[in-house]
Formats: C-alpha cells, sequence, structure tokens
C-alpha cells in the first residue's frame, strides 16, 4: 500500500511530522513500512510558460511541433511531439539545464532539424500522472516563470507499506491515518463515518440471494455525467503516487475511493444493465467475459453479480465487458458492497485474478462502510463531472458483532508487565472498540477489524499500541534438561567422524528426476511432489547417491580434482497415503493421530560419500563407513555384493549382525557414463538411524581388561582359492584362536607362481595375550595351530610353505 | 729383559704427553679408539709400567705405583674428554644432517563439517545449556500438523501452490514441512508440561533458487510453554540467543506483525552486529550490513496462539508460550558475510571448508 505523506495530513490535520518520524511511529506501531519514496526533491528548473507560436513540421513518422514559449524575462524555441496543446496554453517547462524525476538532465539540443532548447513536459515525465501521450496543459492563471514543482506541490513523501494478511484496514489512506493519528496521540477526521444518502423506494432494484456471501450491497445512480471530463489533477497525482493510473473521472474516483477508504466500488454503465441486480453464485455452464477481455467459464462457488442478462461481474475481483464504464457513459450505477472474504479468496485464485479490489475483501472490508464510499464517489462525480446524484438501494444483512470478553489485566499477564486499566482502555478505544465493564471488560471491536476475534487480538492490540520496547526482558528458567538424547550425540558423531576422515560435508536438495534415478538402478520408490519447482526434479530422492552425484559433477566442473563428499539427510521411500485432517478443537485422538502418522512415507536418515577424481578409489568408500560404524561402537562386516548402481567386482555390503546397513564400493561405469561422473567415481551409502539404533541399543561400551603380561607376536601365511574373501579366512582365524587373540592383521597378499594358478597367500601377525600370565611357546604354538586348522575347515587354508 | 725401563721417569712423561697429544689429535671416534689401545690398551705403557710395578722391590712399590697411576689417570681423563667432545661434536653433525624442511607437509585430505550443521548445533547447545531439549520430526509432513493444528485457516495463502509443496497423492494432505512448527505441535502433544524445545531442520517453499531464496532452507524454531510465560521472557531469551550466536551485547528489537499461529505475534531484529546500531540516524558512518537502519530482520516469534494449544490439547486459560523461529542460512549470511544462499546447496566444497571454523 502506497499512502502519500500529503494525503494522509488530510485525515490528521494535527499531523505535522516529517515523513520519517510518521515512517518510525508507524512500525514501532507494528505496520511494515518498507520504504519511504520521496517525489519531486530532485526536479529543478521546471517553469510555467506560456506558448506564443506552434508550427507543426512534416516529414516525419510521427507528428513534431517547433514551438516558441515564454517564461516571461525570455523565449525559448522548443520541438514538441504533442499535439494536446495551441498557443495560448500554459506549460510547463523544462529550460535547459533542469532536472526531471530520476536525475533526467535536460539540455539544448538539436533535434528534427530544429534546436529545442528544453523541453515541455507530460504528467509522466514529471511523475504526476500516468499520462505520456500529451504534455500537462495548466491553468491559464499560473504564473509565467514560476516554480512548476511548488505551483503543483509536487514534493511529497510516499510510505510503502506491507500489509500483513490480518490488516485489510492498512490497506486505505484512512486505516494508516487511524494508526498515525494514535500513535502522535491525534485526532483523527474520519471520512468513513460521514453520513450518506438514506435508501429509497426507487432505488434500483437490488435482491442478495446468499447474504452470508454479500452482507451489504449498496447501489447508487449517477445521471448526466459529462464523458468528457477530466479528472483535476490533484486526483490525478494521489492516483499516481499510490501507484495507479489514471483511466477517466468515473473510474479515477472509484479508485481514488478505494485507496482513501479501503471500499472497493465498482461502476456499472446504467444503460447497460437490464433488470434487476441479483447477487447470487454461478450456475452450472454460466461464462462472463471480464473487463480483461478473457472469456471466463464460472464455478458454482463463484460469487456474481448478474442482471437481467446473466453475470455481469464477479463480485468483488472483476467487473464484466458488456456493463463495463466507456468514454460514452454518461449513467452509472455505484457499486459498494460487503463480500465474504473467503469466497472472493476463492474466486481470485481460482480464475488467478487478483486485484485491488479481491486483495481488500480477501483481508476483510468494513461493511460498515458502504453507504459512506458509495456517498462519497457520488459527490465528486457531481462535483468533477457535473452528474446528478439519483436514488439509492441498500440491502443491509449485517448483523451485530458480538462482545468479546478480557480480563483488563490480561494483557500485562501476557506481557509480563503492567497496564493499568485506563490505559488498556483507551488503548482499544483507540482501535476503534466500544469498550464497557471495569475487572473484565466487554469490548465490542469495530467493523473494520475482523481480524479481532478473541482475547488474544485484544491483548495484541493493547501491547502493540503501548509499544513492544516497553516490556521487560527476563530470562525464564526451564527444568533441569536431560541434554541431548543418546541418538542425537550419535549423530553428531557420525558426522565428525566423516569429516575427521577427510570428507567435506554437503548439503544438498533433496530434489531428483526419474532419469536420475532410473540410472542409479535398482526398484526404489519414492513420492512424487504434485507441484514440483521443476518437472524434471518432480521426485523426492529414496537415496542420496542421486544428489551427491550432482554436487560432484558441480565440483570436478568448477576445477575441484580432489573430491570427497558427505551428506547426512533424509531420504523418501516408498509413497505417502492419504489421511483426512482432524478438527482442531481439541488434540486428535489416538486412532487419528496413528492415521496421521501412518500417511506419511518412510523418511529415514542416511549417511552417504563420494570420492571422485584423486580421492577414487573403490575401498575408500568402505573405509570411511566401516570407520563411522566403529565411531559409533559397531563392527560393521563387509561382504561382496553386485548390486545397483556399483561396479559389480567392486562393491561391497555393510553387514550390522548380519543384516544389511548400506552399500559402497566404485559406481558401474554405466552410471558414471550416465550421470557425467569422473572415471571411477566410488560411493557409499548408509542408513544411519539403524546405525544410530543399534548404537545406542548397544548401551555404554565395557571396559577390557589391561593385561599386564607382556604379548606373544606369530605370523601366519594361508593359501586360500582367489575367491575366498579375505574376511572370511580371518573371522575363521579369529575363531579359531579364541580367546587369547587380541590382535590379527592382514599384512601382507600374494599371488604369483609360488603359490600357484588360482590361489593367493595372505599372510596374517597375530597377537596373542593372555590376562593373567605370560604365555609359554607351547601356548602360542598350539593357538596358532587351532587358528590355522579352523582356517582351514571354513575356507580351505593351507599353511604356506 | 731388554728394552728401556717401563717405569723410567723420564719414560713415563714421556708416555704421558705422547697420551695427551694422540687424543687431543684424534678427529674421529674410531680414530679416539684406536689410540686408545695404544695409549691405555693392554700393551699400552701404562700397562706395561703396571705390571712392572710388581717386579719392584717393595719400598720402590709405592712411589713407581704413585707415579703410574697418576700417568693413567691424567690419559684416562683426556680420553673422557675428548670422547665426550668428539661425540658432542658427531651428535651435532648428525642432526644438522638429519634436519628437514619442516613447511614441507604430507598432504593430508581436508574434511569439513557443513556450517549449517554447525550453526543448528551451536544454536541447540546455547538450548540446551538453559535445560531445554532438542526435538526433530519428518520433513514429508501432514498438513494437519503443518497448517491446521498451527491456526492456518483452510484459505490461508501459505496452502496454495505457489508457496507450498505438496506430495502425490495429490489431495492426501501430505506437504514437505514449509517450517518446523510442526515439531512444535509434535513436541506439545507427546510431551509433558512443560514443553521447553529448540527445533533446527530443514524446511520447504515453492521458490526457485536464486541469490535470495531456496526451495529448501534450514530453519531453527523454539518453543516454551509453561504456567505464567510471558512476552518478557520472549525478549529475555531472544537476547540470550543474539548474544550467544553473535557475541556480548547485541540486542534483540521485536515489531509487530502476524503469523497465524501467534497472537501478538512480532518481527524480530537484531542489532547489527558490524555497526551495532551506530550507523542508523542522519550523519551516521554508513553501514554495509544493515544498509544503515541499525537493525537486520532476523526471524518472527510472538505468544503462542491459543487456539494452537487447544488443538494441541493444552489449556490456554492456565498455560502460554512463546515461540520464535529465525532462518539458519541467514543467520550464517551475517555472520560470515556470504553473498548468495545458493552457495549452501550447491555443494561446492570450496565453501564449506572456507566456513569450517566453528569460532
Amino acid at each position: 500500500m502506497r499512502v502519500p505523506i500529503s494525503w494522509l495530513r488530510t485525515l490528521v490535520p494535527g499531523l505535522t511530522a516529517c515523513a520519517d518520524e510518521i515512517a518510525a511511529r508507524l512500525v514501532r506501531a507494528g505496520l511494515e513500512v518498507e520504504q519511504v519514496h520521496r517525489v519531486g526533491q530532485d526536479v529543478r528548473g521546471v517553469v510555467v510558460a506560456e506558448v506564443l507560436d506552434v508550427q507543426d513540421l512534416t516529414g516525419f513518422a510521427k507528428p513534431i511541433r517547433f514551438c516558441h514559449v515564454s517564461v516571461g524575462q525570455r523565449t525559448h524555441e522548443v520541438v514538441c511531439g504533442a499535439t494536446n496543446f495551441a498557443a495560448g496554453d500554459r506549460v510547463a517547462f523544462a529550460r535547459p539545464g533542469a532536472v526531471l524525476p530520476g536525475g533526467v538532465d535536460i539540455a539544448t539540443r538539436r533535434t528534427y532539424g530544429h534546436t529545442s532548447d528544453g523541453m515541455i513536459c507530460s504528467g509522466a515525465e514529471l511523475g504526476l500522472t500516468s499520462d505520456a501521450a500529451g504534455i500537462l496543459v495548466l491553468p491559464a492563471s499560473a504564473p509565467l516563470g514560476g516554480d512548476v514543482v511548488d505551483l503543483l506541490a509536487m514534493r511529497d513523501e510516499v510510505l510503502d507499506i506491507a500489509v500483513t494478511p490480518d490488516r485489510g484496514y492498512q490497506l486505505s489512506v484512512r486505516g494508516v491515518a487511524r494508526e498515525a493519528a494514535t500513535a502522535f496521540g491525534l485526532a483523527l477526521r474520519d471520512p468513513g463515518l460521514e453520513p450518506a444518502a438514506a435508501p429509497s423506494p426507487d432505488g434500483f432494484p437490488v435482491r442478495v440471494e446468499d447474504p452470508e456471501l454479500c452482507s451489504r450491497y449498496v447501489a447508487r445512480i449517477v445521471y448526466g455525467l459529462d464523458p468528457l471530463a477530466r479528472s483535476p489533477l490533484e486526483l490525478q497525482r494521489r492516483l499516481t503516487l499510490s501507484g495507479m493510473r489514471s483511466i477517466s473521472l468515473a473510474v479515477d474516483v472509484t479508485n481514488a475511493v478505494l485507496l482513501e477508504l479501503g471500499q472497493p466500488l465498482h461502476a456499472f454503465d446504467l444503460d447497460a444493465l437490464s433488470g434487476a441486480i441479483v447477487v447470487r453464485t454461478a450456475r452450472t455452464g454460466e461464462r462472463l467475459r471480464t473487463l480483461d477481455g478473457v472469456d471466463r467459464e464460472l464455478s458454482e462457488q463463484d460469487l456474481l453479480i448478474t442482471d437481467g442478462s446473466g453475470p455481469i461481474a464477479l463480485a468483488g475481483v472483476m467487473g464484466g465487458g458488456p456493463t463495463e464504464v466507456t468514454s460514452a457513459t454518461t449513467a452509472l450505477l455505484i457499486e459498494s458492497a460487503h463480500f465474504a472474504p473467503r469466497s472472493v479468496a476463492r474466486t481470485a485464485r481460482r480464475h488467478r485474478l487478483p486485484s485491488e479490489a479481491s486483495r481488500r475483501y480477501e483481508r476483510g472490508v468494513d461493511p460498515a462502510l458502504a453507504g459512506a464510499a458509495a456517498e462519497r464517489a457520488v459527490q465528486l462525480l457531481v462535483e468533477l463531472g457535473g452528474a446528478t446524484a439519483g436514488p439509492v438501494s441498500d440491502v443491509d444483512g449485517r448483523r451485530p458483532r458480538p462482545a468479546l470478553r478480557l480480563p483488563v489485566t490480561a494483557p500485562g499477564r501476557l506481557a509480563g508487565r503492567d497496564y493499568p486499566a485506563d490505559v488498556v482502555r483507551r488503548r482499544l478505544q483507540d482501535v476503534g472498540c466500544h469498550v464497557t465493564g471495569a475487572e473484565v471488560l466487554d469490548v465490542v471491536p469495530p467493523p473494520w477489524r475482523p481480524d479481532l476475534a478473541g482475547a488474544a487480538d485484544l491483548i495484541e492490540e493493547v501491547v502493540r499500541l503501548e509499544g513492544y520496547d516497553t516490556i521487560p526482558v527476563v530470562l525464564p528458567s526451564a527444568p533441569a534438561g536431560r541434554g541431548l538424547t543418546t541418538q542425537q550425540r550419535l549423530r553428531r558423531t557420525a558426522s565428525r567422524s566423516l569429516a575427521a576422515a577427510g570428507l567435506v560435508e554437503v548439503v544438498t536438495p533433496p530434489f531428483v528426476g526419474d532419469e536420475v534415478l532410473a540410472s542409479l538402478g535398482g526398484a526404489m520408490t519414492c513420492p512424487r511432489l504434485v507441484n514440483p519447482l521443476s518437472a524434471e526434479e518432480s521426485l523426492l530422492r529414496p537415496t542420496l547417491l542421486a544428489s551427491l552425484a550432482a554436487a560432484v559433477v558441480r565440483n570436478v566442473s568448477r576445477g575441484i580434482t580432489d573430491v570427497a563428499l558427505y551428506e547426512s539427510g533424509c531420504v523418501f521411500i516408498g509413497s505417502g497415503q492419504s489421511a483426512p485432517s482432524p478438527g482442531v478443537d481439541g488434540p486428535p485422538t489416538a486412532e487419528q493421530r496413528a492415521a496421521l502418522d501412518a500417511a506419511l512415507p518412510s523418511q529415514p536418515r542416511h549417511v552417504g560419500v563420494a570420492f571422485a577424481g584423486d580421492r577414487a578409489s573403490w575401498d575408500a568408500p568402505l573405509s570411511v563407513l566401516v570407520a563411522l560404524g566403529r565411531e559409533l561402537g559397531l563392527d560393521l562386516d563387509v561382504r561382496a555384493a553386485a548390486a545397483d548402481p556399483y561396479h559389480p567386482g567392486r562393491a561391497g555390503e555393510l553387514l550390522l549382525d548380519g543384516q544389511r546397513v548400506g552399500l559402497a564400493g566404485e559406481l558401474h561405469p554405466r552410471v558414471v557414463a550416465a550421470l557425467g561422473l569422473p572415471a571411477r567415481t566410488c560411493a557409499g551409502e548408509a542408513n544411519l538411524d539403524v546405525l544410530v539404533e543399534a548404537a545406542a541399543r548397544r548401551g555404554p561400551p565395557q571396559a577390557v581388561p589391561l593385561s599386564p603380561f607382556p604379548p606373544a607376536a606369530v605370523d601366519v601365511a594361508l593359501v586360500v582359492a582367489r575367491e575366498v574373501p579375505a574376511a572370511e579366512v580371518e573371522a575363521a582365524l579369529r575363531a579359531g584362536a579364541g580367546p587369547l587373540l587380541e590382535g590379527l592383521r592382514l599384512f601382507d597378499v600374494y599371488t604369483g607362481p609360488q603359490v600357484g594358478e588360482g590361489r593367493r597367500s595372505l599372510a596374517y601377525a597375530l597377537r596373542l595375550r593372555a590376562p593373567d600370565r605370560t604365555l609359554t611357546d607351547v601356548e602360542v604354538l598350539s593357538t596358532r595351530d587351532a587358528a590355522v586348522a579352523e582356517a582351514a575347515r571354513r575356507t580351505g587354508a593351507r599353511l604356506r610353505a | 729383559m731388554s728394552g728401556p725401563d717401563p717405569l723410567d721417569p723420564a719414560t713415563l712423561e714421556q708416555a704421558g704427553t705422547g697420551a695427551l697429544a694422540a687424543f687431543a689429535a684424534a678427529r674421529s671416534l674410531p680414530e679416539l679408539a684406536v689410540t686408545r689401545t695404544e695409549h691405555l690398551g693392554d700393551r699400552s705403557p701404562v700397562a706395561l709400567a703396571r705390571r712392572a710395578i710388581a717386579g719392584l722391590p717393595g719400598p720402590q712399590k709405592a712411589e713407581a705405583g704413585k707415579r703410574v697411576h697418576a700417568l693413567a689417570q691424567s690419559s684416562q681423563a683426556a680420553y673422557e674428554a675428548r670422547k665426550v667432545e668428539l661425540e658432542r661434536q658427531r651428535d651435532e653433525r648428525v642432526l644438522a644432517e638429519e634436519a628437514v624442511d619442516v613447511t614441507v607437509l604430507p598432504e593430508r585430505p581436508d574434511g569439513a563439517r557443513h556450517p549449517l550443521t554447525t550453526i543448528s548445533e551451536r544454536v541447540a547447545d546455547v538450548f540446551v545449556a538453559m535445560g531445554w531439549e532438542l526435538a526433530e520430526g519428518p520433513e514429508v509432513e501432514h498438513e494437519w500438523f503443518n497448517f491446521d493444528a498451527l491456526n492456518f485457516g483452510g484459505d490461508h495463502p501459505a496452502r496454495e501452490m505457489q508457496d507450498t509443496l505438496f506430495v502425490e497423492p495429490a489431495g492426501s494432505g501430505l506437504v514437505l514441512r514449509t517450517h518446523t512448527s510442526p515439531v512444535q505441535v509434535r513436541s506439545m502433544l507427546d510431551r509433558e508440561l512443560p514443553v521447553h524445545v529448540v527445533c533446527p531442520g530443514r524446511v520447504y517453499r515453492a521458490d526457485a533458487l536464486d541469490a535470495t531464496h531456496s526451495p529448501v532452507f534450514a530453519q531453527v524454531e523454539g518453543l516454551c510453554v509453561d504456567e505464567g510465560i510471558t512476552m518478557a521472557h520472549l525478549r529475555g531469551t531472544l537476547d540470550h540467543l543474539a548474544t550467544a550466536v553473535f557475541g556480548e551485547g547485541l540486542r534483540t528489537r521485536i515489531r509487530p506483525n502476524y503469523f497465524p499461529f501467534t497472537e501478538p505475534s512480532a518481527e524480530l531484529d537484531l542489532q547489527c552486529f558490524a555497526c551495532r546500531g551506530a550507523s542508523a540516524g542522519s550523519g551516521a558512518e554508513p553501514c554495509r550490513v544493515c544498509a544503515s537502519e541499525g537493525w537486520i530482520e532476523w526471524g518472527g516469534c510472538g505468544m503462542v496462539h491459543p487456539a494452537v494449544l487447544v488443538a494441541c490439547g493444552i489449556d490456554p486459560e492456565r498455560y502460554s508460550g512463546f515461540a520464535f523461529g529465525m532462518g539458519l542460512e541467514r543467520t550464517l549470511m551475517f555472520r560470515h558475510g556470504i553473498e548468495s544462499i545458493r552457495d549452501f546447496y550447491e555443494g561446492d566444497s570450496r565453501f564449506t571448508l572456507s566456513l569450517r571454523s566453528e569460532a
């Protein structure tokens, strides 16, 4: 909402503060003043001139005039492209050296074969009107050589206010003026309270079929409007500064009333109407060509204004073409109505037709205003357009608002400070409430405040007008807390372990496309968005690899050659279900709650890693995930696995107690190619929720006894078939060696003629130790033999000769 | 017995002089070892003299012994001194030889956690230190938690397609949560009163990615519900958080605003941490961080709307609460001078690495 300060001052006569001070006070009262625009401040050197002579130049594609103008002491020759003036007219003339709005400098120049020693200005060039086609012709009384900026009061400031959805009244100069008057303790001259002409039996016939959707409908007739009458400059200036275009007197007047009072008006061409006005919802198959020229199919939920011919307007949203006011219109029917916010909002959205009117109706228009607003419009048309006021109709279905009850101490209780009873009353009266009662106040909110629906709303008014800055600052004391949960701490540990392992964390959007998902293979089902930002990315990722791959590609494309990334984030598996929304009059029942939770797709937190470029190595993702498990106190086993999207011979699954919790390894060359990844990119992913839960279940780790006795080292080299995984040999050695085995390390892998075709040698260093004694040679050897025997039994291993 | 008398004083004298000179002349430990054999070994003059003493008559033994002993001692001392000196030289040389260029460090891969992760933890820790608890909830959420229970009417614009990302099946009521407030609803439903929770998390809006918008962003919200909770408590908590995140002495300011789920509602401004508010007002040094406003918009807050309490099964006559929320990207952009919100979500490792310090 753009509010010219000059307009604001007309409604708050005592308001003398500067625009910045006004803005600051309004901000304190909760209005979001986004900017104070200054207009006319930079304009210099524009003076009143008289046109002495006009010569039409020929031979150009458009009409061009060469004129002489006088500013008093001297004359200037000037070229002009407008034709709406004649010799003897007084005009706004920018002399050489003048500056126009936006810092446009005017200088003498050569154009169309003549010297143009300045410029005759249009209203648009001066920032006054939206008329750029014709120049601004000034009244004959304007003094020659006088400063146009002063003459037209062009210097002004405009408040740009972002209006929150609950505060429709602020979409009017009237509403902002009320806040300004309160903020400065001044009186408001409320044009909304001006008396209006009473309805008469000869008023235009109006019937409202659905009073729930239209609680008030005032129709005013105006005859004898001079179709050539134009809006005076001051009216045009106000509209321009408020961000509207000047169209015609009739439209400008309805817009001016809309801006000043916040009441949308619609003017119908009376001669185009047939029969009574009926306000009703649309019937199946009805259509309306709206003012923007679009032929619209109407919904049965659209509220319409109709006449004998059918729909003539979408109520509160936009009028129809056939009844539009034209340049020939002399008789008008002015509609000043109140439509239900929800109905207007739905219709405006359904037809994608936000308008100045719908914005206001959606946020709530003062239903008491209809008469005064129509009256104001009629008066202006009489005054400015030579019209005659006709009869009045008023279908009034308003119901009185019930009083709200507010304990006088409630504002202080919620704010944390005291407000004297008289302050509470006065502040409620400031916003327009009718207040009675003592201990408990009965408060009837004003009709322009539909948002005041409960005690909390009234409390806010008192607290905000007294100033949020007067509320004390007190730190509340919470009961002793238990800190982070085990799971929360373990998740932090997991993240730190990956960073410590040299991986860089990324956070990526979870949107993926079907194609990317298909190239990752595997039959993954995941939820799809109804309204994705991009049709190419309409799925919610069931795996972190899709997003990580995109991040790898981006890093590589930016010249980073050693890429090692990780992400800890949610993935989305399966699909959601429908579940009805319970009411909000109380908490959902256990069944309702269960249904709500059951409707959600599975959303486990995963951890994903990716290595590319210099860091690509098939084992890297497996090792960091195994190390992550160890940080959580879990021993993850690795087993070869051929699974999408991995290289069938260079990937493994991570097992926790035999259950798969993740996969990692080198990506399949086909996937690498499809996703545009560098060759040999490696990746892995594990279900962090499962790991963390398992770790939490395991509880605190138990100390191992620290034996003071020396360890015994013994090496074994075992020859096994090549396809036997080292992990199996190791597991067998561990099982065979029994409790004396303290540590075991694979230190050499050998393939070659000495061990034979299809076989390899695995050399292990075993460290044995007993808790209670130094081991004897016999014990060491028998332990070793037992280990080897078990390896032989399980894997066919034999000691290397 | 032939040859010179090993006990001859002149011979001894000469042997002593010779030993001292030889030890002094030894240039290395091996050389010294050879010299030692020569002058203190079994066949050295001292050894010969010692053996010769045995053949002397008793009365002469003592004096000869004294003389030989003096010789042995002086030679041994000279040897020891030289040995210490040569060892010192050797050690010095070895250490000098072992010197390395300590500025050549083996490359260790750099890892780092994302700034959104560390700031979430930092904010959570501030509240956990006050006895609050960390609450979490799902990202695909049912509208009842995301809107209905939070007093969003059925026609609230936030429920429109242009603002909210909906999840299939269409009309199912599933959305990508648009704020972390559904976690507050879950907390109120699931926890015993009083509730003091902080909820960081990812949230979604139907905004295309540009310098100031992102379809996914990170928020942190806080909720406190108890008997006698006031706006004064809200202000105290916000000031405390601002100080904890941005440093001592920074204040917050609240301005009236509108949210469906709070009443009264407020916009939360943070005193500009760069100019500390000094740039506001005419004539002051301009500030780039806050555009000389003195304050920067940080988030929203308010007193929990009674309708929200009712939907969560809490008696608004008895209990009151406050809630607040802010964008973590915005917080980080202020703190670290980050210019585009894109940087958080593009996954460029340089971004994460440059912001790894939790200082």
